[in-house]
């Protein structure tokens, strides 16, 4: 392999180099530039793609307040403490081992023994204004008890909210209701990612 | 008596002009929020009424209950009055325009033009260059850097284009051999064929561009361009002496439509089974959309470049124009 085709080793062959136009010498020469440009289609190429565009009314605007997109489960936004389907009890064990690999030092867990020398956790806060949402603690609990959420509207009047342990855990009510869903794990694909694949644009 | 029935009659005539185009531009407002978006697979505003529709009230109430800002160091006078001077001169020049065929109503005949003088073109395009005080008082007394470029080259530009929309206007005026734009109306009024954009198809191409210059609009918006120099001459301006400018702007973009369908697309003459009037609403909404429309697909050229191609292309071309004009006249 000779040094030009090393150095264009990444080329796929058939690509066109441009080097760019010829700059004009004199007048004359811009005065040819000037008529070929203007005369040459490419502004009626212009025209022509923003009215077909306008008439085709493929409107790619997501109405935001009234309608949503779906976020992926790989979104990693407001945490969620998870009950577990058989009992409704909380899943959280209390071993600790969110708090201890949390990078930014924002969880917090207290935890006692109860009468039927059973270890709970009394109370679990993360302080959101220092959350990086890197998503360790979920990778790192063994009971999927803390995962994260694709609630992202976390405009509030207070700091602690959201991050306190009732505003995490699964309401009651709703997990009767049959609404807490499994979490499909890091990496899962969302439910409409097969609407949302378009081939590769190399390929037209 | 008749002395008293005419000032009546005009007067009602001017409210009547000054409302409905008004009121069309603020619509057009809307109109070009509209189509830029869908040009731009967006929406445009929806939540304003049906569509976004009531967008124009809205803002209309914010520019005017918003509080009339007097920024510091500006010389205050001129600062207050140049809007006035865009928006005013903006309306003037419509006063000598015909903008549909005569009607009559309860056997009283009436000319939809304010003052059927004989120099028409001539007053049209006078008041509009008298436009450029607006945007030069705005910018030399606002006391900022960005006013006073825009204002720098409001006067450049205007320089550069009222040459051409002149040179380029008097072939046309050579033919007709008449100022008063009733008698351009009915040079043309033998259907298409007769349309002077067939027979002066190079001062049509010219006038067209000159318009565009003159409107301020893409792709020679070059006085209020943002990337360049934030909002040019208005970039001080806010509440409803901003709103002036605006309105003139789009003011300024009606006649422009109504001169060039007057002048070279056979005005308000009927066409086929279409009445005339009919005819020349068509006729402005097209140009109108063809504002929005080249402002949505071409990029804007630098003010050099447009000095360059005033001066050394589109001059030239005009004079060589009137030539052949004059020779086959002859």
């Amino acid at each position: 392999m000779e040094l030009k085709d090393f150095a264009r080793r990444n080329i796929a062959p058939g690509y066109i180099f441009f080097e760019g136009e010829a700059k004009p010498e004199n007048g004359w020469e811009s005065f040819k530039r000037v008529v070929r440009r203007s005369i040459k289609g490419e502004l009626f190429v212009g025209l022509w793609i923003v009215f077909r565009e306008m008439i085709r009314f493929d409107i790619h605007t997501v109405q935001y307040p009234a309608e949503k997109l779906e976020m992926s489960p790989r979104y990693r936004a407001i945490h969620k403490l998870l009950r577990l389907f058989e009992s409704g009890s909380e899943r959280c064990i209390g071993c600790g081992l969110c708090e201890k690999i949390c990078i930014a030092k924002c969880i917090r867990m207290d935890t006692h023994v109860d009468e039927k020398s059973r270890k709970v956790v009394s109370e679990y806060s993360i302080n959101f204004g220092r959350c990086i949402f890197c998503g360790y603690c979920a990778e790192v609990c063994p009971e999927l008890a803390i995962v994260h959420g694709a609630e992202y509207e976390n405009a509030s009047e207070q700091r602690a909210h959201f991050g306190l342990k009732e505003d995490m855990l699964t309401p009651l009510d709703t997990f009767r209701a049959k609404q807490q869903h499994e979490f499909p794990g890091f990496g899962a694909l969302s439910d409409n990612a097969n609407d949302a694949v378009k081939r590769t644009p190399l390929a037209y | 008596m008749g002395d008293m029935a005419i000032i009546i009659e005009t007067l009602i005539k001017a409210t009547i002009v000054l409302a409905v185009t008004a009121g069309m531009g603020a619509f057009a407002t809307w109109i070009e929020r509209k189509v830029l978006a869908f040009m731009q697979r967006r929406l445009g505003p929806m939540h304003v009424g049906p569509y976004g529709v009531l967008q124009l009230a809205a803002d209309g109430i914010k520019l005017f209950t918003k509080e009339d800002i007097i920024p510091q160091n500006v010389v205050k006078p001129i600062f207050m009055i140049a809007p006035v001077v865009a928006a005013t001169t903006a309306f003037v020049a419509m006063a000598a325009i015909p903008f549909f065929p005569e009607f009559t109503v309860f056997g009283y005949t009436i000319h939809p033009i304010v003052s059927d003088i004989n120099v028409a073109v001539l007053y049209v395009m006078g008041v509009a260059s008298v436009g450029v005080y607006g945007p030069l008082l705005a910018g030399m007394s606002s006391a900022n850097k960005w006013s006073l470029l825009g204002a720098a080259r409001a006067v450049v530009q205007m320089l550069s284009f009222e040459v051409v929309s002149g040179l380029s206007i008097l072939a046309p005026i050579m033919m007709i051999g008449s100022l008063s734009l009733i008698d351009i109306n009915d040079y043309q009024i033998g259907g298409i064929s007769d349309w002077l954009i067939w027979k002066q198809p190079l001062a049509f191409l010219l006038f067209a561009m000159a318009g565009f210059m003159e409107t301020n609009r893409s792709p020679f918006d070059t006085i209020e361009f943002e990337a360049e120099v934030v909002s040019g001459y208005a970039t001080e301006y806010s509440g409803m002496r901003w709103g002036l400018f605006f309105v003139g702007e789009y003011a300024n973009m009606i006649t422009v439509s109504v001169l060039v369908s007057i002048i070279f697309m056979g005005g308000y003459n009927s066409l086929w089974f279409i009445p005339g009037a009919l005819m020349m609403l068509l006729k402005v909404s097209f140009w109108i959309f063809l504002f929005l429309w080249v402002r949505a697909a071409w990029p804007h050229i630098r003010p050099d470049q447009l000095m360059w191609v005033c001066w050394k292309v589109l001059m030239p071309l005009a004079v060589v124009n009137i030539l052949i004009t004059g020779f086959v006249l002859i």
